[in-house]
């Protein structure tokens, strides 16, 4: 037998990297301002919003194994860093490092959040490291990262808590020169006192700053103070990940670790009936096999073997009930229920106004949008280690808190008791809220009584289902003698969110499917929204903008179809009906400037625009567009245009827009997970493709930030971009595209 | 299980494997190099690049028994210290968000520029549209791979010689 896994040159485990300190239960002396606060937000569900979100305590501060800590570091003569509260911990060095509660999926979060703390906290930020903290509930609260959320919800509460920091450190300095706090200042990592020209760096005062009581309410920087927040800088995160030392969860090696892969259910509703592993267990390297919850599991010493046993598995299937349902037969489904939905909106009278405008003056149109998945690039996988003492998870995961309940609820603990390192994530998008790969790893680390890394293989990845949902919509619009749109009637059918995650609806509406419809902005007199439910057996999940992902494409491009039909500019009709939307017209009219509206184009190519508010900020963008000669659409230009408020990182921002726009370009040309015969056919980038470097048009990113409420910035980008593209194609060949994806255009005028 | 040697990143290394173990389930598993990554399996993504004798090679295709006496040279083994001008290149423009295709991309860059020291965006886009990017990263890829292909220009000018260009595999 091979001996393939060298544990004893394996890399640390991030929880080594990560953090000096066991897991620090809940203590009991948090005082009531310790609590977060969880309030009902908009997007991806509940958000936390913290009143004051570090320990107010010393205990609590410096966590109850602190004082055995600092008896070590005597005994020893090391020093230990010294925590100053739940998110900032000062090094004997200088270095000062951030304890983040929210997942570094790409979206810069680990650099956002730590500039908050450095600004407040007054030091240099090459000083400043930044990594994810351990999931801790009585601390941070739910760590769930999504919604367009991480900045906008927390920002004043990361200040807060650099301020904080920084108060105390002032206050011990002040301390040990006997003099008054008010005559000292933090400067660059030191604290002053002007007065007799003292200074004493951060180093020298955390242990005992830490010590000290903080303050109830610590004053903020001004905004004129600013010399963090709004600059460029380099995220804190890219030298690892341009030499291979970044660890991911499958880079997580923990000594003794068994690799797993789980064979499912081919069919949509299929059971495992019986296997035989004689086969499978017979390939070098195969250490067990056996059922759980999801399939059978192939557990090895390393992928390969995992790999090469699962080809000889023998396992019979009961066959799914759905063997008939494909792509076309769900399309029918929502078809059938797009006429029974409940009203979302209601203003006006849209059948006196039909009946008024007529037939020529009227267009009713079906726009279908399919199933997406998120296909991050790193595929869904655990590791988890069970034992008597509880449970250990290293995990790429948008949700540890979440991932700690369902290991807990598996093991029968409580969630105290598993300790979650957060790894870097290799994509998010949505699709890591879910817990599904961690319950997998659970079961199989509970069974071997060994580490267990479990992977999806990209096509088990792929066909886990857990996709942005699919359905249906009947459009009614209208335009007056003028030509200006007088009626907007959407009926929506799709499969509800909501429902399917077991959350409340209010009035029977699921708002994730209805979001960007039921606060369409154009000032139109006659409108009617509808949604109805549609129940199927595939697994759906948050994507990337959520409803808004194909309600921006189905309004902006039924609104360029009713201005073709009233004759009227698509641009001007959109600053006419959005008179009472100042922030629209400004990203519409930035863009149409930026992108050349109303300048001579190279022959072939159109333009088109639209603009949609999600999570808190507006978004314009145009695609210029052409089609090759076999009907492939070319977008070779994008400008875009957000307005979110105030800005924390702008070079964040502008990654984010380009990735939003990248990935919702690579949805409206080609997305769409395929089912054939009661079966997820799409196993992979050939069948589910993604924009290549040579795909991808140039990208110009504009920020309007004046000052308004801070808006979201991971997913704001990816809806305009399907309907700026349809709408240019609409431009260019005269015909609308009422589904997605694209694909080809055979149809030129 | 027959026993392979294997030349990585210039150091001799003995494994034991079955004869049609990728090389990047090898190169993950079995020597713990983790840098490059598995994405696809199939030779869609190409995640798992590296180099053998230099040339940009998908290590999810290829078969242990089929490396041979190729020098493998993964992003490991790309600089000691993230001083190749593409690594400088990719921190200068700041490329990565999720960060898990870039040792890919940048294992990909560095071929390009062994045989095509100062390409065109062209030649990047025809070169580079191998590698996926979920989190849409091609526009910076583009800049930084001009950047690098500039500094090294600079570099050849002056008299400062450059570490590289030790290692062929590289260009």
């Amino acid at each position: 037998m091979a001996e393939p896994i060298d544990h004893a040159n394996a890399a640390p485990a991030p929880a080594d990297a990560q953090t000096t300190r066991p897991a620090t239960a809940a203590s009991p002396d948090l005082r009531r301002r310790d609590f977060l606060q969880i309030s009902g937000g908009v997007g991806i569900g509940l958000i936390v919003a913290f009143a004051l979100p570090f320990a107010a305590t010393r205990e609590a501060a410096a966590g109850p194994e602190a004082a055995g800590d600092a008896a070590a570091a005597r005994a020893t003569g090391a020093m230990p860093a010294s925590e100053l509260n739940a998110f900032l911990r000062i090094e004997p060095d200088g270095s000062v490092v951030c304890s983040i509660p929210k997942s570094e999926m790409g979206q810069g979060v680990l650099t956002s959040l730590a500039m908050l703390l450095a600004e407040e906290l007054e030091v240099d930020w090459s000083k400043i490291r930044s990594e994810h903290a351990i999931a801790n509930e009585a601390r941070y609260g739910r760590w769930r990262t999504g919604g367009s959320s991480s900045v906008r919800e927390t920002h004043d509460a990361y200040r807060r808590a650099g301020a904080t920091a920084r108060t105390l450190l002032v206050a011990a300095a002040a301390e040990r020169w006997q003099v008054a706090a008010e005559t000292c200042r933090a400067d660059r990592g030191t604290v002053v006192h002007a007065a007799s020209g003292r200074r004493l760096a951060y180093a020298e005062l955390a242990e005992r700053a830490a010590k000290l009581s903080p303050p109830a309410e610590p004053a903020l920087k001004p905004r004129s103070k600013f010399s963090l927040i709004g600059k460029d800088l380099r995220r804190l995160d890219t030298p690892a990940k341009v030499d291979g030392s970044a660890v991911f969860g499958l880079d997580v090696r923990v000594p003794g670790m068994l690799v797993a892969q789980v064979e499912r259910p081919p069919d949509l509703g299929g059971q495992l009936a019986s296997f035989d592993a004689k086969a499978a267990l017979a390939v070098p390297g195969v250490v067990a096999v056996f059922e759980i919850p999801r399939g059978v599991a192939i557990v090895a010493k390393h992928f390969w073997a995992a790999q090469s046993g699962r080809k000889k598995l023998a396992i019979r299937w009961t066959p799914g009930p759905h063997g008939a349902l494909d792509n076309e037969a769900i399309r029918k489904l929502c078809t059938a229920a797009v006429e029974k939905g409940a009203p979302v909106r209601t203003e006006g009278d849209v059948a006196r106004a039909v009946a008024s405008a007529g037939p020529k003056r009227t267009l009713e149109a079906v726009y279908d949008f399919p199933f997406l998945a998120h296909a991050t690039l790193e595929p869904m996988n655990c590791t988890a280690k069970v034992d008597a003492s509880g449970c250990e998870l290293w995990v790429p995961t948008q949700s540890p808190t979440a991932a700690a309940d369902a290991a807990a609820k598996i093991l029968g603990i409580p969630a105290d008791r598993v300790r979650v390192n957060t790894t870097l994530l290799g994509g998010g998008f949505g699709r890591r809220g879910d817990s599904d790969f961690v319950e997998d790893a659970v079961h199989i680390a509970k069974q071997m009584k060994a580490p267990v890394q479990v992977v999806y293989t990209r096509e088990d990845d792929m066909r886990a289902g857990l996709y942005r949902p699919t359905g249906t919509n009947l459009m009614r619009g209208a335009v007056d003698a003028e030509g200006w749109p007088v009626v907007w009637e959407q009926r929506i059918a799709s499969q509800s969110l909501l429902r399917e995650k077991g959350w409340p609806t209010k009035d029977g509406i699921d708002f994730a499917a209805v979001e960007g419809v039921k606060n369409l902005p154009y000032a139109i007199p006659n409108v009617f929204v509808s949604w109805a439910d549609v129940v199927l057996p595939v697994s759906i999940h948050w994507w990337r903008s959520v409803g808004s992902s194909q309600n921006g494409w189905v309004t902006e491009c039924f609104f360029d179809e009713l201005c073709r039909l009233g004759g009227k500019d698509p641009l001007a009709a959109r600053k006419h009906l959005l008179k009472d939307h100042p922030r629209h017209v400004r990203v519409l009219e930035k863009a149409a400037s930026e992108a050349g509206f109303g300048k001579p184009l190279p022959k072939g190519h159109a333009l088109g625009i639209a603009v949609h508010e999600s999570f808190g900020s507006i978004v314009a963008e145009t695609a210029e567009v052409s089609l090759d000669a076999d009907g492939t659409p070319r977008v070779h230009r994008v400008v875009c245009v957000v307005d979110c408020g105030e800005v924390v990182h702008p070079a964040g921002v502008r990654h984010q827009m380009e990735s939003g726009i990248t990935m919702g370009l690579s949805a409206a040309l080609w997305g769409e997970v395929a089912i054939e015969k009661g079966r997820i056919v799409t196993t992979n980038y050939d069948r589910y493709p993604i924009a290549r470097i040579d795909q991808t048009p140039r990208i110009e990113t504009f920020i309007i930030a004046e000052g308004d409420a801070m808006g979201g910035i991971g997913e704001p980008g990816t809806p305009p971009i399907a309907p700026a593209i349809c709408n240019a194609l609409l431009a260019l060949t005269g015909k609308p595209i009422r589904r997605l994806p694209i694909g080809r255009v055979t149809h030129m005028t | 299980m027959p026993a392979y040697t294997l030349t990585v990143n210039g150091e001799r290394r003995t494994v034991e494997a079955a004869e049609d173990t990728p090389l990047l389930w090898v190169i993950r598993d079995l020597l713990n190099l983790t840098g490059t990554k598995y994405g696809c399996g199939a030779g869609l993504c190409r995640a798992c690049t590296v180099h053998l004798d230099g040339e940009a090679s998908f290590s999810c295709q290829i078969p242990i028994a089929a490396v041979g006496a190729k020098r493998v040279t993964t992003i490991e083994g790309l600089s000691p210290d993230r001083s190749h001008p593409l690594q400088q290149a990719w921190i200068e423009e700041d490329v990565p968000q999720c960060g898990y295709c870039q040792p890919g991309q940048i294992m990909s860059a560095a071929a390009l520029l062994a045989r095509t020291p100062a390409p065109s965006d062209d030649q990047i886009d025809d070169w580079m549209k191998t590698n996926l990017c979920r989190c849409g990263t091609y526009n910076r890829i583009r800049s930084a791979i001009q950047r690098a292909a500039a500094a090294r220009a600079d570099a050849k000018v002056g008299t400062r010689s450059d570490a590289h260009d030790e290692e062929p595999s590289h260009g």
